[in-house]
């Protein structure tokens, strides 16, 4: 059976060439950073040659990289450790409706520690209007967070423009860009943004390992408390291995990129087309061009994203779904909610993200793959029926 | 993939009694869209047995399982039989479901006996108003 793994969003697969640089330090260079021997120093070297990759690939400074154990950590450390630092000023935070869950949850643990949060709507897209932005802000507002694409629907932000009007307020910026950062362009000047989080994971990196870049200057509180490392900003002994993979993924990410871009974006445009064209009732969710390029998602009606999900999967394709079975806490995506999908419609959600090992003639399986799949489980909906029976009457 | 019994799977690829019943005798409908789930079930009955029954569902790959087999063990039970299907005997026949699936066992019996009490309701009815007619 043929294979077709379409959910790079959810991770991707660790590059040979990030495999090979990994390696010896799992066993030959073992040592720990902090150590004054040998074996510490090329620790060391390792983890500080990392460092400048991922300060290169985000036009930053190695000094203000902090290594982190994943982007959930790297979320978690911005949103808390900055609002921490910065509660003598205010207590006010505000976030996106469609943040990934570690700011939004870290957002209303900060309620619950006494701070207050706004929450940014946004529009049917899944766009942030800047202007509705500084409606929010407010004389105490300390932290602003905004990701810079959403991992669902793929929205990529106008972050420089949002960064703009935050500045003007005193407040600092926090952007997500786990879902960017090695995929599109990131500059950390550019953007205009006093702190950025990223993870290897997203970009044929080893799962463990993410980064915050924090502007020079800007005041944090520890989320680790321990040793050193990291200008004990975040102690731990340094996951050696992971800071060289995440750091060669940076480099290649950062030389390919233009090329990734347009071979996803060819085939993410492939099935944006070829799907509602031959599948009657589906919706492209998210922004036409503002779009992550391997981000393809999708809502069909009448049906649910699982069973679909399911099905897809006994083809040998391996998608995402944001429905409410698909969830643990068995709640519909909060992004597509917060788009203004109805609950209904956002239960057939698919996302299918590109990657590396994905062809044109992956696009073509699918797009043979679903229609049957979604007939048979539209046969079975009492929706669909519901929804034919609708459209005969209103004929008559 | 969730984790799912292969008897889940096994209904879930080939389900049983999918469709409607025009005319029916009783039919039941439970949960709604917002949530996930919603099945509509069909029966016909004769001589007090569920002769037939079919359902049209929506929701994950468990409730598409819970209603097939709902419907297999339904069909040619007495009322009062199928009346004493609970969601944890669907469950015990699927061989278990995940827990927070179990929710949707519970819709494919509720259904079954909302579709039971449809006939049975309308059963009353006409036994009343025939009453009705002899006066």
């Amino acid at each position: 059976m043929r294979e077709v793994y379409l959910d790079y969003a959810a991770t991707t697969p660790v590059l040979p060439e990030v495999l090979e640089a990994m390696l010896p330090y799992f066993k030959d260079a073992y040592g720990n950073a902090q150590s004054l021997h040998n074996w510490g120093d090329k620790a060391r070297e390792a983890v500080e040659e990392g460092r400048g990759k991922v300060a290169d690939l985000i036009g930053g400074e190695p000094e203000e990289i902090i290594f982190t154990a994943s982007g959930t950590e790297s979320n978690n450390f911005a949103i808390k450790g900055l609002a921490m630092a910065q509660q003598a000023k205010g207590k006010h935070i505000v976030v996106s409706a469609i943040e990934h869950f570690s700011v939004l949850h870290s957002a209303k643990t900060l309620e619950k520690w006494g701070f207050e949060l706004t929450e940014v709507p946004v529009d049917k897209y899944g766009l942030v209007d800047p202007d509705k932005v500084v409606q929010s802000l407010r004389k105490d507002t300390i932290l602003v967070s905004i990701m810079h694409a959403n991992n669902e629907v793929g929205t990529i932000q106008p972050i420089k423009e949002i960064a703009r009007v935050v500045k003007k307020t005193g407040a600092l910026f926090h952007t997500d860009a786990v879902a960017t950062a090695g995929v599109i362009p990131v500059d950390v000047k550019e953007l205009g943004v006093d702190a950025l989080s990223l993870a290897a994971n997203q970009f044929y990196g080893p799962k463990g390992v993410g980064a915050l870049w924090l502007k020079k200057g800007a005041r944090i509180i520890p989320f680790l408390d321990g040793g050193v490392q990291e200008w004990g900003k975040r102690a731990g002994t340094e996951n050696v291995p992971a800071i060289v993979g995440l750091g060669k993924a940076a480099e290649l990410a950062k030389a390919d990129m233009k090329s990734r871009i347009q071979r996803f974006s060819a085939l993410r445009d492939k099935l944006i087309a070829g799907l509602p064209s031959r599948i009657e009732h589906v919706t492209v969710t998210g922004h036409h061009t503002r779009r992550l390029p391997g981000n393809a998602s999708f809502c069909v009606e009448f049906i649910e994203g699982e069973a679909m999900l399911m099905l897809l999967n006994h083809q040998g394709i391996a998608v995402s779904s944001g429905s409410a079975c698909t969830s643990r806490a068995l709640k519909a995506s909060h992004v597509l909610i917060a788009m203004g999908i109805p609950h209904e419609v956002a239960q057939g959600s698919l996302l299918f993200s590109f990657g590396l090992a994905n062809t044109e003639e992956d696009v073509e399986y699918v797009l043979e793959a679903m229609p049957p799949i979604v007939d048979r489980l539209r046969q079975m909906s009492p929706l669909y029926a519901k929804f034919l029976k609708g459209q005969k009457g209103g004929r008559k | 993939m969730p984790v799912y019994s292969e008897k889940v799977m096994e209904h879930f690829m080939n389900p049983r009694n999918v469709g409607e019943i025009e005319n029916a005798d009783g039919v039941g409908e439970v949960g709604n869209p917002v949530c996930g789930d919603m099945m509509t079930f069909y029966i016909k009955v004769d001589n007090n047995h569920i002769s037939d029954v079919k359902y049209k569902t929506f929701g994950c790959g468990a409730a598409i399982a819970v209603s097939s087999m709902v419907s297999e063990m339904a069909k040619g039970k007495t009322l009062e039989e199928a009346k004493k299907i609970t969601p944890a005997l669907v469950a015990k026949e699927l061989e278990g479901l995940p827990k927070n699936k179990y929710h949707c066992s519970n819709l494919g019996a509720q259904a079954l006996n909302k579709a039971i009490d449809n006939y049975l309701k309308k059963q009353s009815k006409t036994a009343k108003s025939q009453k009705g007619g002899k006066k």
